[in-house]
């Protein structure tokens, strides 16, 4: 991995156990049973740069984020940022640690807010954890809602008093208000309506240029993220199956997942005229995944090796693809 | 020209708050053709659902709907009593929802929901009208129809609950469905499955559909035409190619280039600036006019109306003027 990367994941992976109970374990004579979050997953993203991670619901997109910001602990793995291991150190010590440097925007503004505080005490919230004296916060209030595109006044006013679109700015302004160099964004305009997207995806874009933030992505529409990543993984019931850039991933998407998923997009270039490929089943469940790899049982060309060993992400010309059809040559 | 399956004229729809009363729809007029499939599309709080609750007699209180006619087949139904509005709901206009789970019962058999709803409407046996269940589940792509015939609504996926759910809507062949964001639930490789289903079965059945949804790229791939909301107006409304491709209103401009699609790469998106009007603050004139960059005195004082401009209706003073192509 080069020297210059933000955030280093190697090798990842979470499992939870979704056992039922143990008396109606004994009594139905089952055993344990485990979901597999994420399995074996490893990426890096250069300083100033935007990875992105896409996939369906149940891919694991989500769970990685907690296990970046350490929300969750990883089953087995490796993540560092800066240099610095997240896995590693332990309890208090490892969330003080992180938590100024790695700050989270989430879906739904009007979940992450409190609504009982104006947004002055929000914004000044992360200032004063961080030990900024009161009257800096004073003054850096009103710088902080100046760059996200709202008026130094909004800071007496509550949460309620904003639309979706402003109130994705305080949680944007919130984030940036510790100085972190690294955000994880989950699904940060999946809850607005596209005009207001298209001002908070700019939005973003700015404040990356300005403060030289690294962002990780996460969201299921792909216009969005061609939109915004230098980097996009394709997750697939929680592994890897293509890491590309974004030129190269929806010009020529190699893995046939990605292809199904790009074909699945309705676009506004497709008036009528789209001859879709159908796309069979759905995504298989994560506590029993199918065996060797995972999107087989949907791929149109699974062969006998498809369906016994799981492929690896693995180095193909200009990209990462984890497929036994592109490695054998056949694809 | 034949008849409309459903026509809708002058509607306004008014909720009275503490506050005053709120103009939800404002003189909202349309007509959706025998077969055709007519996308309605604006941001939240633009009234593309309060249109369609308008419409199947669903305004809940404080609102009431305090001008206008709709009528179905030329049948007026805005005014009818409660229990025909009810012989109208489900047999004549069926209703699909985001949510699958708030339409199916789930402590019976989605077999049953079926045959109840036949029943209820139709006068059928009890052995036809399941024979007919496994028939019409079978159609909208249930694998194994005979036997899934007898699962609850939570053994099956949120794809395979909407499928039901059209099962349901299609089982008594409604003259108009109603579907409010039918797919916006679902992951984007079963939305694409939906998506053809319901365009299938509306050219199979010959039933209108009034799409409601805030995705344009939807609307471009299933609708014949499109109508755009704004504030609770209809802006504009023509068919789908010369909408996307060419729109007029500046609003719908702005929508069209606020997407972000796939083949366009990086590079800042167009946005349009400012928000939406809340209700108890609309603007004089065209409600549009506070964020329009082409406003000019007109605009402020008076509302444009939908006027015909080549192919397309648009609600705009600028029309017949020269537009240009974009903002």
């Amino acid at each position: 991995m080069s020297a210059d990367a933000m955030v280093v994941v190697e090798g990842l992976w979470c499992q939870f156990d979704v056992s039922r109970p143990w008396l109606n374990r004994i009594f139905n004579r089952e055993g344990r049973a485990t979901l597999t979050a994420v399995a074996d997953v490893s990426f890096a993203i250069p300083q100033r740069k935007t990875f992105a991670l896409v996939g369906e619901s149940g891919s694991g997109k989500s769970t990685i984020a907690k296990l970046v910001v350490g929300l969750i602990p990883p089953t087995r793995g490796h993540i560092s940022i800066a240099g610095s291991s997240v896995t590693d150190k332990s309890g208090s010590a490892r969330r003080q640690h992180n938590r100024r440097r790695i700050q989270m925007i989430f879906q739904d503004p009007y979940a992450s807010l409190n609504p009982r505080w104006r947004v002055r005490r929000i914004l000044a919230e992360p200032l004063r954890v961080f030990g900024l004296e009161k009257d800096r916060r004073e003054t850096r209030i009103p710088e902080l809602l100046r760059l996200v595109g709202l008026d130094s006044a909004d800071a007496g006013k509550f949460p309620h008093e904003f639309s979706g679109g402003q109130r994705q700015r305080i949680a944007i302004a919130r984030a940036i208000a510790a100085e972190p160099a690294f955000i994880v964004c989950d699904e940060p305009t999946s809850a607005l309506d596209v005009s207001v997207q298209a001002q908070i995806l700019n939005l973003m874009r700015e404040l990356q240029e300005q403060l030289g933030l690294t962002y990780l992505f996460i969201s299921h529409n792909l216009a969005v993220v061609r939109h915004m990543a230098s980097d996009i993984g394709v997750l697939y019931l929680g592994r890897l199956v293509e890491v590309a850039p974004p030129n190269e991933l929806f010009d020529r998407p190699r893995h046939p997942y990605t292809q199904m998923l790009l074909d699945a997009v309705p676009d506004l270039e497709s008036i009528g005229s789209r001859v879709r490929r159908p796309i069979e089943g759905e995504a298989a469940n994560p506590i029993n995944p199918p065996t060797g790899c995972a999107f087989h049982p949907r791929c149109p060309y699974r062969n006998d090796r498809c369906k016994s060993e799981v492929p690896l992400l693995m180095q193909i010309a200009d990209r990462k693809v984890a497929c036994h059809g592109i490695s054998e040559g056949r694809l | 020209m034949t008849e409309p399956a459903l026509s809708v004229r002058n509607l306004r729809v008014e909720f009275f708050g503490r506050r005053g009363k709120l103009v939800a729809i404002d003189d909202v007029s349309f007509d959706v053709a025998k077969g055709e499939i007519l996308g309605m599309v604006g941001e939240s709080g633009a009234g593309k659902s309060v249109t369609g609750a308008a419409i199947v007699g669903l305004i809940e209180h404080p609102g009431r709907m305090t001008r206008g006619e709709i009528r179905l087949k030329g049948d007026r139904i805005d005014h009818l009593p409660a229990a025909g509005m009810r012989k109208i709901r489900g047999k004549r206009i069926g209703m699909v929802f985001q949510d699958p789970l708030s339409s199916l019962n789930p402590l019976f058999q989605i077999g049953d929901q079926i045959v109840e709803t036949m029943r209820a409407h139709l006068d059928i046996s009890k052995a036809d009208a399941r024979r007919r269940a496994v028939k019409l589940l079978d159609e909208v792509g249930i694998p194994a129809a005979a036997s899934r015939v007898d699962s609850y609504p939570h053994q099956l996926s949120g794809g395979m609950r909407q499928r039901v759910v059209l099962a349901l809507v299609l089982c008594t062949e409604p003259e108009l469905i109603i579907a409010d964001e039918p797919t916006t639930a679902l992951d984007v490789s079963v939305q694409a499955q939906i998506i053809a289903l319901i365009k299938a079965l509306a050219k199979n059945y010959g039933t209108s559909v009034m799409l409601i949804t805030h995705d344009l790229g939807v609307v471009a791939e299933i609708a014949d035409r499109v109508a755009v909301m704004y504030a609770g107006r209809l802006v504009e409304i023509g068919s789908v190619r010369d909408v996307l491709k060419g729109a007029k209103h500046p609003y719908s401009q702005g929508l069209v280039s606020a997407i972000p699609t796939l083949r366009q790469g990086a590079g800042a998106l167009r946005q349009i600036p400012g928000a939406m009007p809340r209700l108890h603050a609309m603007p004089n004139g065209c409600a549009f006019h506070t964020r329009c960059q082409f406003v000019f005195e007109r605009c402020r004082v008076e509302r444009p109306m939908p006027v015909r401009s080549g192919d397309i209706e648009v609600a705009c003073w600028l029309h017949g003027k020269a537009v240009g192509t974009g903002p």
